[in-house]
């Protein structure tokens, strides 16, 4: 469809804000999520952690908790299958070491007993001698000279000999030649940046339920993000055919990106296999931060060139993310997406992946982002100001449009950043009067959205109302927006439809929940699915009415006829064919199955207003407004959730989360008391504006937003905190200390 | 014929070029004739790329048709959280 017909598109339901549908299960405490479920005989699991930063593992005896009374399994690396490569391999790697522990945390072994405390008391009696190995847990000590190698092996082909060895992977891009574009500059302004490892900080641990059966077969309950994922690594971990596993996705307390893979899952089955019981593994929250994947910490080095008029001559970047000890840190991710917002001919940019002795680290929204923004739109905030630039003009200066060439690549269709500045612009916090010590920041963000495999089906009962399936876990009110989709093709009303969330016995194969391509692909899937059953609804009204099936059209749950031959008759609604479909034709259901391409990119402006106590350095942020482009907004309610939650986190992620290790290379706040997420009482309300710049490629012009909003505001936070402190904040998190520390020296320092 | 944009890291192993000309209907076959022309860019596309055409990423698949003077862009797989 084209877009301006996209615009002129009238819906009955989609933009309305319904009460969702798992609202009262969750305000009940009825939901289950992963914790939630028991079975008879059920056992319960345990982790052998190392308290090593590095170490290798010379013996695990096990005897010792094999005695204890009420163990029922105990397995080690051996009990998983052999012969892994790729992937497959690193996730084994992490979740049961095999001859080193690579961190603090890293699971040894693990035991099935028939108590919770039987179970924890045997994993104390499992004797490891290990062999100290030095470790390295910072990303700059690293790569500097004398820092252990932590896996040479994982080196990838194109990182250049020369490089230490702890970097293993190499991505580059960009366009031009950028001595070219600097050469053309006024001004030029080059800075490192540093953010740490922050945890996704999902509320819901990671917890599952396990029952392989002797016949080879198994049943698995889990929180995820993916169950089909789920299903496909534990049946390659365990060595068995993917179909002989059924997973079934529990309510999820939060993924945020983490739940795109496994930790415990495949360990719960190798006990349930072991013990021939059923086998229940809850992880604690020091558990879950010790070997759960943060994100990245990162080091970046940004350099951009300007002409007094504001116009970027060129960027160039190097992005270095640490993906613990695997090579799996998604420095690509920063060098494509931080200046992909602006028209830039000169442009240049690095990522290098480096390995250190920490977990490995899981996807968190826009996986790599955040952290290579955090740096490029802080030194355009800086050029702004140097130049007496309004920050917002200079972005709008340089905006990426329609027909703009990315630097990464591509060359847009419509998006809609412009849209979102000028918004930004116009709104009444960017003209209220700031008052002492208090700073505004400004930045926009941009990331790719994506399709991936969908599967969706419908049926349609007698009594006309309607059970869609779908295969992806909702993390974010997606059933509300399936709904909303599936009512608005088939016209019938939000609530004689029910959304399921299938097991993967019951519906072909879906990806994960993840990529902000749930509202995109899955409820394209639903348009389709939906439009299939009117279809088949159509074909029986024309059998009522005895003319063609194609001189029907379904219109607002009715059967109408259509065009000047197809006779007159009373239009049938959806009811009425749904009750005689037995006699008609038999059931009718509706399925679509894909990987639709088309997913728009998404594109968000923030604004910020921090005040920080010149006395302790503490910064309190007083406003905040989120300007994002959604396409168009199915269930506002839940696209603003998006919004707000990636303003919070990546406030918390500015302010106040790090992971701390020590000299000894062990994490030091395992708990939410030391790990500080912000709650609600540090925060204000997350204003939110939805810009509605449809995108061509889905049929209600919808966009992915479930990650372009945490890609702007550690940038943003920085911005107003640098403008209040009167210091460019170049390190995260920018905690009291540092920060007073650096109105007291005028500068950032470690 | 299709003109592919190399990332810049992948030209070391495309002599040196930023893009490839090769003959390709759709992106199976334009991989597979990336891989027949510089064989040192098999690794990096068997552990999976993106394709953008004409603006739009196909995020991993191979049956998309590429139209005669298309803007092609070889990408490293998307990922997402």
């Amino acid at each position: 469809m084209a877009f301006d017909q996209q615009k002129d598109q009238q819906f009955k339901y989609i933009g309305t804000r319904p009460k969702r549908q798992d609202g009262i299960d969750k305000v009940t405490g009825q939901a289950k999520y992963g914790a939630d479920t028991y079975q008879a005989g059920m056992l319960h699991g345990s982790i052998v952690r190392s308290p090593h930063a590095h170490a290798r593992i010379l013996k695990i005896d096990t005897s010792e908790a094999e005695a204890l009374d009420g163990v029922k399994a105990i397995v080690t690396r051996a009990d998983f299958a052999t012969g892994l490569t790729g992937e497959n391999w690193n996730i084994l790697e992490n979740i049961m070491a095999d001859k080193r522990a690579l961190y603090d945390g890293h699971a040894l072994a693990a035991i099935a007993a028939t108590s919770p405390l039987i179970a924890r008391d045997a994993a104390k009696l499992v004797k490891v001698e290990y062999e100290p190995l030095p470790h390295v847990t910072d990303i700059v000590d690293a790569i500097s000279g004398g820092a252990p190698i932590i896996r040479e092996s994982s080196i990838e082909a194109n990182v250049p000999e020369g490089y230490h060895k702890n970097i293993c992977r190499r991505f580059e891009c960009g366009k031009g030649d950028v001595e070219v574009g600097f050469g053309e500059a006024d001004l030029i302004v080059e800075r490192d940046f540093f953010t740490e490892a922050t945890h996704q900080g999902y509320i819901e641990p990671h917890a599952c339920l396990a029952h392989m059966t002797p016949d080879g077969k198994g049943e698995l309950w889990c929180t995820t993000q993916g169950h089909y994922n789920v299903q496909r690594i534990c049946a390659a971990l365990l060595g068995i055919e993917t179909s002989q596993l059924k997973v079934t996705a529990s309510e999820i307390g939060g993924g945020f990106g983490a739940k795109t893979t496994v930790f415990i899952d495949p360990v719960a089955c190798a006990l349930s296999r072991k013990a021939n019981r059923p086998v229940k593994m809850v992880m604690n929250r020091s558990e879950v931060l010790r070997a759960t994947g943060p994100a990245s910490s990162s080091w970046s080095t940004v350099k951009v060139g300007m002409k007094k008029d504001g116009t970027i001559t060129a960027a160039q970047g190097t992005y270095r993310l640490q993906g613990g000890a695997f090579p799996s840190a998604p420095s690509e991710s920063p060098a494509q997406v931080t200046f992909a917002p602006y028209d830039i001919e000169h442009a240049e940019m690095v990522g290098l992946s480096v390995l250190t002795n920490r977990p490995k680290q899981a996807a968190y929204r826009a996986p790599g982002a955040p952290m290579g923004v955090f740096a490029s739109e802080q030194v355009l905030d800086e050029m702004a100001h140097e130049l007496g630039i309004d920050p917002i003009d200079l972005r709008l200066k340089n905006a990426a449009k329609e027909g703009t060439k990315g630097v990464h690549g591509p060359t847009y269709k419509r998006i809609g950043l412009i849209e979102t500045l000028e918004a930004a612009k116009a709104h009444p916090h960017y003209s209220i009067p700031l008052k002492e010590n208090q700073g505004r920041g400004v930045a926009c963000g941009f990331w790719f959205n994506f399709g991936g495999s969908t599967s969706v089906s419908m049926a349609l009962s007698e009594d006309g109302s309607v059970a869609l399936s779908i295969g992806t876990p909702d993390i974010g009110g997606s059933r509300a927006s399936m709904a909303l989709m599936a009512a608005e093709v088939l016209g019938i009303p939000y609530e004689d439809i029910r959304v399921t969330i299938a097991d993967t016995a019951s519906l072909g194969y879906n990806d994960n929940t993840h990529g902000s391509r749930v509202t995109y692909a899955v409820g394209l899937a639903t348009i389709e699915a939906c439009k299939s059953a009117t279809q088949e609804l159509c074909k029986r009204a024309a059998g009522e009415w005895g003319i063609d099936p194609e001189a029907v059209e379904w219109e607002d749950g009715y059967a109408r006829p259509s065009g000047p031959n197809a006779g007159s008759f009373e239009p049938l609604s959806l009811k009425q064919l749904a009750a005689k479909m037995t006699q008609t034709g038999g059931p009718i259901n509706g399925h679509f199955e894909a990987s639709p391409q088309t997913a728009g990119p998404g594109f968000a402006t923030h604004l910020v207003d921090v005040e920080v106590d010149p006395e302790t350095g503490k910064s309190t942020v007083i406003r905040y407004t989120v300007v994002m482009d959604a396409g168009k907004a199915i269930h506002p309610d839940y696209v603003e959730g998006q919004m707000q939650g990636g303003a919070v986190q990546g406030i918390g992620w500015a302010l106040n989360e790090e992971y701390v290790y020590g000299e000894d290379g062990r994490l030091q706040n395992t708990v939410f008391l030391d790990y500080r997420v912000p709650v609600a009482s540090d925060l204000p309300m997350i204003d939110c504006v939805i810009i509605e710049v449809p995108n061509p490629g889905h049929p209600f012009g919808v966009r992915g937003v479930g990650e372009t909003s945490i890609v702007p505001p550690l940038a943003a936070v920085a911005n107003a905190v640098s403008a209040a402190s009167g210091v460019r904040q170049t390190r995260l998190p920018m905690s009291p200390p540092r920060v007073l520390k650096s109105m007291k020296e005028g500068k950032v320092v470690g | 014929m299709v003109e592919v944009q190399l990332w810049a890291s992948l030209q070391s192993y495309a002599e040196g070029q930023k893009v490839v000309t090769v003959e390709a209907r759709n992106i199976r076959e334009m991989l597979a004739a990336l891989v027949a022309r510089h064989p040192g860019l098999k690794v990096f596309i068997d552990e999976g790329v993106s394709v953008a055409i004409n603006g739009e990423i196909y995020a991993d698949s191979l049956v998309e048709p590429i139209p005669e003077g298309a803007e092609v862009v070889l990408m490293q797989r998307l990922r997402g959280g």
